[in-house]
């Protein structure tokens, strides 16, 4: 079936006319139709559109495009809901945008549709991209393949569900404090958060202006190494995208990682991580060195900040950054006597509980008074928590973590905790505080009932060559990525 | 510019998680929370409606969420620059050249309420 190849498998059987572009998105729509009602991962799709994007991409194969010019030519993606496609819904999974059609794409949309990708879907994730289980979509939550009586880990949910199951054959989702490397591990796939500027961010919803960044979600870390490749680049509509050139991420991965330094950070392995968790990091750990690479402890002393950090700053952006849904010119209205009634009626109806406790505790931590206590002070903190990065990243090439600190856990078991929720995010955060690169892979199972653990590797700043290298010599030297889930 | 390291108590918190044995990073205590938040103040400046279920179990939440964000207050952050973008890049410009941009029709295509190419919205000024 081939939606359940590889996108370096699928290409080279569509190069040689071995499967269509449409019998491939056939397969996926099929798949779509037999998976979805039980994980939910999609929002939308318009099979239509779809097919009519894969005929085309089928004339183009029969008259000499190829995969070197087009990398993605005829390959199904599907995007998180928070990506803008031209004459597509735009919805963040949530009821203020309820309707609305984007009048523009992304940037890394049109590189998708110059590469010959075949787009059709919207991906449910946590609304406005906050959460870290996708239970907070206005439109239901989403499960994850491995167990669909537990979460796939959020916000980007859907996107990391959608591979998972062979609904398609990569995604791509945002990362503003894990919300791509978190499902990924919880959903055993990879899933990689580039460096800050790397990938545009015109035509992505903004929750954390600071902070956001689109990435892959994928099969296997070649596959991620290729649309990172697809979707790098400055670009002039976003003044935040850096000018450094994009390298072909996967001609580094020539498999040697001999002398490559990894560092352990003491403070991400005490206690309160998951036993099997720790044993299967470990276990990776053991297994790179064994690759040859070099094991180095190292500190990052202000980790446990870096949540309360987070928490802070990423919540001030939002408040700033969703105060433009205020039913005027776009999305849900909900009618005032003047206003300030129609702003708070509308914003009221259509925003969630976790947007709306977001937005308040950013519009606090803002306020006049509060200013200098809160919001001041955790860039301050901001400060160190990169400080620690660079300092080791001056002993070491990249850093060793797990994920996530527990396999995915039961839908509704962190709901109506939100400090509890937000604690699953430990691992990931610091990194987009620190605005480095980082990747989740498949590193093993727990036992019963059989659920993948995601380790996780940090890297320089503009250092996903290596970070990709290494990541690919570990996945090629063991099993974890082969195994499907069981959904179906 | 030396960054002077901090004072780092590790809190004795209960754990939370069912599977966790021991305090750390990864538990927060309730006892911290703060009480006085006034939710609907806040609500109002960010222009959100609230019921009064909803004002109660935010207002009991977020004091949650504050009680541990007081740990920062625990770092001497005296002679520290803030961060606003992790990335340094400084004055980004562009030549000041017209570009075309969103057409009226498109701007307009999804607005609740329009007249005359323009967003109708309620009166402001009396």
């Amino acid at each position: 079936m081939p939606n359940r190849l590889t996108l370096s498998e699928l290409t080279a059987r569509l190069a040689k006319r071995q499967v269509s572009a449409r019998e491939t998105l056939q397969a996926c729509l099929d798949r779509v139709r037999q998976v979805d009602g039980q994980i939910h991962a999609f929002l939308s799709h318009d099979a239509a559109d779809a097919l009519a994007q894969a005929d085309a991409a089928d004339r183009a194969l029969a008259v000499g495009a190829n995969h070197a010019t087009q990398p993605l030519l005829g390959v199904p993606i599907s995007l998180k809901d928070v990506l803008a496609v031209r004459g597509q819904p735009l919805g963040c999974a949530s009821k203020i945008l309820a309707g609305f059609v984007s009048p523009y794409s992304a940037t890394v949309v049109e590189k998708l549709q110059a590469a010959g990708a075949v787009l059709f879907g919207r991906l449910n994730m946590d609304e406005f991209a906050m959460g870290s289980s996708t239970e907070n979509s206005a439109y239901g939550a989403t499960r994850n393949p491995w167990d669909p009586t537990r979460i796939p880990g959020g916000s980007s949910g859907g996107s990391a569900a959608a591979v998972a199951a062979d609904e398609c054959i990569a995604t791509l989702g945002s990362d503003t404090g894990g919300s791509i490397r978190q499902p990924a591990a919880l959903c055993g796939v990879v899933g990689l958060k580039p460096t800050y500027g790397r990938v545009s961010r015109y035509g992505l919803v903004a929750f954390a202006s600071s902070l956001d960044q689109i990435g892959p979600f994928a099969k296997d870390v070649r596959d991620a190494a290729l649309l990172l490749r697809v979707i790098s680049g400055r670009d002039p509509r976003d003044s935040t995208s850096v000018p450094d050139p994009v390298p072909d991420y996967v001609a580094a991965l020539n498999g040697n990682i001999r002398g490559i330094k990894l560092g352990l950070p003491k403070e991400y392995f005490i206690g309160g991580l998951d036993s099997e968790v720790s044993e299967a990091v470990r276990a990776a750990v053991r297994r790179l060195e064994e690759l040859g690479a070099e094991i180095v402890e190292i500190s990052l002393p202000h980790t446990e900040y870096a949540v309360a950090v987070y928490y802070i700053v990423a919540t001030a952006e939002a408040s700033a950054n969703l105060a433009r849904f205020d039913g005027i010119r776009y999305g849900l209205r909900v009618d005032g006597p003047t206003p300030f009634d129609l702003y708070c009626r509308t914003r009221g109806a259509g925003f969630g509980a976790e947007v709306k406790r977001r937005i308040i505790l950013g519009t606090y931590v803002l306020s006049s008074g509060y200013y200098d206590a809160y919001y001041l002070r955790a860039q301050k903190v901001r400060t160190l928590i990169r400080q620690d990065f660079l300092r080791a990243f001056e002993k070491v090439d990249l850093i060793v973590t797990p994920t996530a600190p527990t396999a995915a856990f039961k839908a509704g078991e962190k709901a109506e905790d939100p400090m509890q929720m937000y604690l699953s995010d430990i691992f990931t955060i610091s990194c987009n505080l620190a605005g480095t690169c980082g990747v989740s892979l498949p590193c093993g199972f727990t036992r019963s009932p059989r659920l993948p653990i995601g380790l996780q590797l940090l890297g320089k700043p503009l250092g996903e060559e290596t970070l990709l290298r290494v990541a690919h010599a570990f996945e090629q030297a063991t099993p974890w990525h082969k195994e499907r889930a069981p959904i179906g | 510019m030396e960054i002077p390291h901090s004072a780092l108590r590790t809190p004795h918190f209960s754990p939370h998680f069912p599977r966790l044995h021991s305090a750390g990073i990864l538990a927060y205590s309730r006892a911290m929370a703060v009480t006085d938040f006034d939710v609907h103040y806040v609500a109002d400046l960010a222009r959100l409606e609230l019921s009064p279920e909803e004002e109660r179990k935010f207002g009991a939440q977020l004091g949650q969420v504050l009680g541990y964000i007081e740990k920062l207050s625990q770092l001497d952050v005296s002679q520290v620059q803030p961060t606003a973008h992790a990335v340094p890049l400084l004055n980004v410009t562009r030549a000041d050249e017209t570009q075309p941009s969103l057409p009226n029709e498109e701007a307009l295509r999804n607005a609740p309420a329009k007249a005359n190419g323009l967003f109708l919205v309620p009166k402001i000024v009396e």
